[in-house]
């Protein structure tokens, strides 16, 4: 290194442009090479030339950390990404590989793929083979429930759209109405519009339900059921009655302790054998009960971290003033501790929201289910790839809105400075 | 004027360690007593066994004619008639500090939400931060913290106010404020036991002064004369070390 000055202030004139355009050229070798195949410096001998955008970049980076340098964006882009030379190596490879990986993704997702055509046959490019979502679509969005029944569905969560698209605009008094109504009355409303059977609607037996559609239903009720017990669940481990803290150190620990596949298979094969004669529980609810109280174990560890969090001072001044057990925990206790845990809480309902799949243990097919049943379709054979994709980017949206919905309540709560 | 809080041959242990030996208290309405002593020594104990915060195993605890025992309907109704104010003032941080003051009033007490915050207004007022009611514990200096705890024990409207070290928190500038409210309250006739070290504040307004060592009450005497003439030789020790 002795060689050449160390890069400073008083050579920037000459080491920046070099560096510069070392770094371009590096880049431009990398880009023209991944979307053109075009070896940019072939001329270099063989192992060279494979490896010369990396060396270029290196030496380029390194010209261009310059200490000090009194340009503004020079010193940010240095202390970010170029502090030294392995953060130096670090955003070449960095760069290289997203570069390197845009042209197969594009190409398989949108350039040589198939959108038209109604069959497999019409899929004559390289790429994805959206078609088979088209065919599908209705299917993977509401299973096996009847055409013609389907708009009870689209109502269903239109109605349920408009409310809390509503709810967040009315002024605050109305909206504790608005949460008691979609807590306590629309989830019944919602299943009586779709399973049907009276006010004239045909009904639609449980194991016709799939699709998109089930997953949102199996999530809502679930969540909704969840939390709550999950919650006292909580309060009773750390209850100082010993028969409840037993009881629940018991449940949690015992529903902790066993697969959800087991559980959900349980639930529908063995749960029946245990029913009296002619008693018949719906599928459906089975498998809801055995994914809730599922959860709510997860769901009781989690909130008990945000009991355990909370210093306690804030409990001998609930019991100071007076409180009883209920008050202090309802009115001081869980609203500070929930709100500690917001990201637990995220954390274990974004998991619920992907265990669903598993219901295709007992035979009911949501989204994944829905998807599986259709590739082994004798047309629609070796399309597993394009629907799990499919499939994936439908949780990711569900799962990164639930994400993204928490962090802004983590805000929107936060009292601290 | 009669006894208001009444503590009778009080014993209490943690675990293995007896904490409080043989505790006889008895303090009249509208008195206020000073407990001081060396860290330790069972002081912030007693005040908490006076509300029950801490269990005593032995002995009887008489609180405005009702004896604390296991009967939890009893515990809160004491509770509520004695406000306690903590070192770490231990104000709900989720909440405003309107809200702190109109909680316990409003569930506790059952008063309408209206009236509950013309009472908080009024108490903070007295403790002269009813400018910082919307804000949120947290934007708060400690000197403003205690004094909104103050306001908010206060707001039960109790009979007895007990103070536990409500100064040893603060930063030496905000613990005049704190003392300002303290000794402004002494003088509208409040029963009030404090565990403190500022000697000065015992000085103004105790009528009596208390000391503890090592779980026991070594020496309690007019505050006059405990200053000026303490009997025992442990007093004299640690007031020689203290002022």
């Amino acid at each position: 290194m002795n060689l050449i000055a160390k890069p400073s202030k008083k050579n920037i004139k000459t080491y920046l442009p070099v560096g510069v355009v070392l770094v371009t050229l590096s880049f431009l070798d990398v880009f023209i090479n991944a979307f053109f195949s075009y070896n940019l410096l072939g001329f270099f001998p063989n192992q060279i030339s494979y490896f010369s955008p990396l060396i270029l970049g290196f030496i380029g980076f390194y010209l261009i950390r310059i200490e000090f340098s009194g340009v503004r964006s020079l010193d940010i882009l240095n202390k970010n990404i170029n502090s030294n030379n392995f953060n130096a190596f670090l955003t070449l490879l960095t760069v290289f590989i997203i570069i390197k990986s845009i042209p197969p993704l594009l190409n398989w997702f949108v350039l040589d793929a198939n959108f038209l055509g109604n069959s497999k046959d019409d899929c004559t490019g390289d790429g994805a083979c959206w078609v088979f979502i088209k065919v599908w679509f209705n299917r993977f969005m509401y299973g096996l429930y009847p055409d013609a029944e389907q708009w009870r569905i689209n109502t269903a969560f239109l109605i349920l759209f408009i409310i809390v698209g509503i709810s967040f605009f009315v002024p605050s008094k109305l909206k504790k109405y608005f949460i008691l109504f979609l807590v306590f009355i629309y989830p019944f409303l919602g299943i009586e519009l779709i399973s049907g059977g009276s006010f004239g609607l045909k009904y639609v037996e449980t194991a016709a339900w799939g699709g998109l559609s089930l997953t949102f239903i199996i999530s809502a009720f679930a969540i909704l059921f969840c939390f709550p017990i999950g919650v006292f669940l909580a309060l009773g481990r750390r209850s100082s009655l010993p028969a409840v803290r037993y009881v629940s150190i018991g449940f949690i620990e015992l529903w902790r302790g066993v697969p959800l596949i087991t559980v959900l298979f349980m639930s529908a094969v063995m749960f029946p054998m245990f029913l009296p004669d002619g008693t018949f529980i719906d599928k459906l609810i089975r498998v809801l009960i055995a994914i809730t109280l599922f959860e709510a174990a997860y769901m009781a560890e989690v909130v008990r971290g945000g009991l355990q969090a909370l210093p306690k001072g804030q409990y001998e001044a609930a019991r100071s003033l007076g409180m009883g057990y209920w008050k202090m925990n309802l009115l001081i206790i869980l609203p500070q501790a929930l709100k500690l845990v917001i990201p637990g809480i995220a954390n274990t309902l974004l998991a619920l929201v992907k265990d669903t799949p598993l219901i295709f243990v007992v035979g009911l097919m949501e989204l994944a289910g829905m998807i599986g049943l259709a590739k082994t379709n004798p047309k629609w054979l070796g399309m597993a790839m394009e629907g799990y994709v499919f499939a994936g980017l439908v949780f990711w949206v569900i799962c990164y809105a639930m994400s993204r919905y928490s962090q802004n309540l983590e805000k929107k709560l936060s009292t601290e400075r | 004027m009669g006894k208001i809080i009444e503590l009778k041959k009080v014993n209490k242990w943690f675990d293995k360690f007896q904490v409080l030996k043989d505790i006889d208290l008895e303090v009249a309405s509208q008195e206020k007593i000073v407990i001081c002593g060396p860290s330790g020594s069972g002081k912030s104990t007693l005040i908490r066994c006076i509300n029950r915060l801490e269990e005593h195993q032995e002995g009887n605890i008489i609180v405005d004619g009702t004896e604390l025992a296991e009967n939890t309907k009893n515990i809160e109704k004491i509770r509520a008639e004695v406000g306690m104010v903590f070192q770490q003032f231990n104000l709900f941080p989720h909440l405003s500090i309107l809200d702190n003051c109109t909680l316990a009033p409003i569930w506790v007490k059952k008063l309408p939400k209206k009236e509950a915050e013309e009472v908080a207004m009024r108490n903070l007022t007295r403790v002269q931060i009813d400018d910082q009611a919307f804000k949120f514990p947290g934007q708060l200096s400690g000197g403003q913290q205690q004094r909104a705890a103050i306001a908010r024990a206060l707001c039960m409207e109790p009979k007895i106010m007990l103070f536990d070290e409500p100064t040893s928190a603060l930063d030496p500038e905000m613990i005049k404020e704190v003392l300002d409210v303290m000794v402004d309250l002494a003088k509208g006739g409040m029963t009030m036991i404090v565990v403190t070290h500022e000697m000065g504040f015992a000085k103004e307004v105790a009528d009596y002064m208390i000391f503890m060592d090592e779980g026991k009450i070594v020496e309690r005497a007019k505050t006059k004369e405990f200053f000026e003439n303490p009997k025992s030789e442990r007093t004299k020790l640690f007031l020689s070390q203290i002022l």
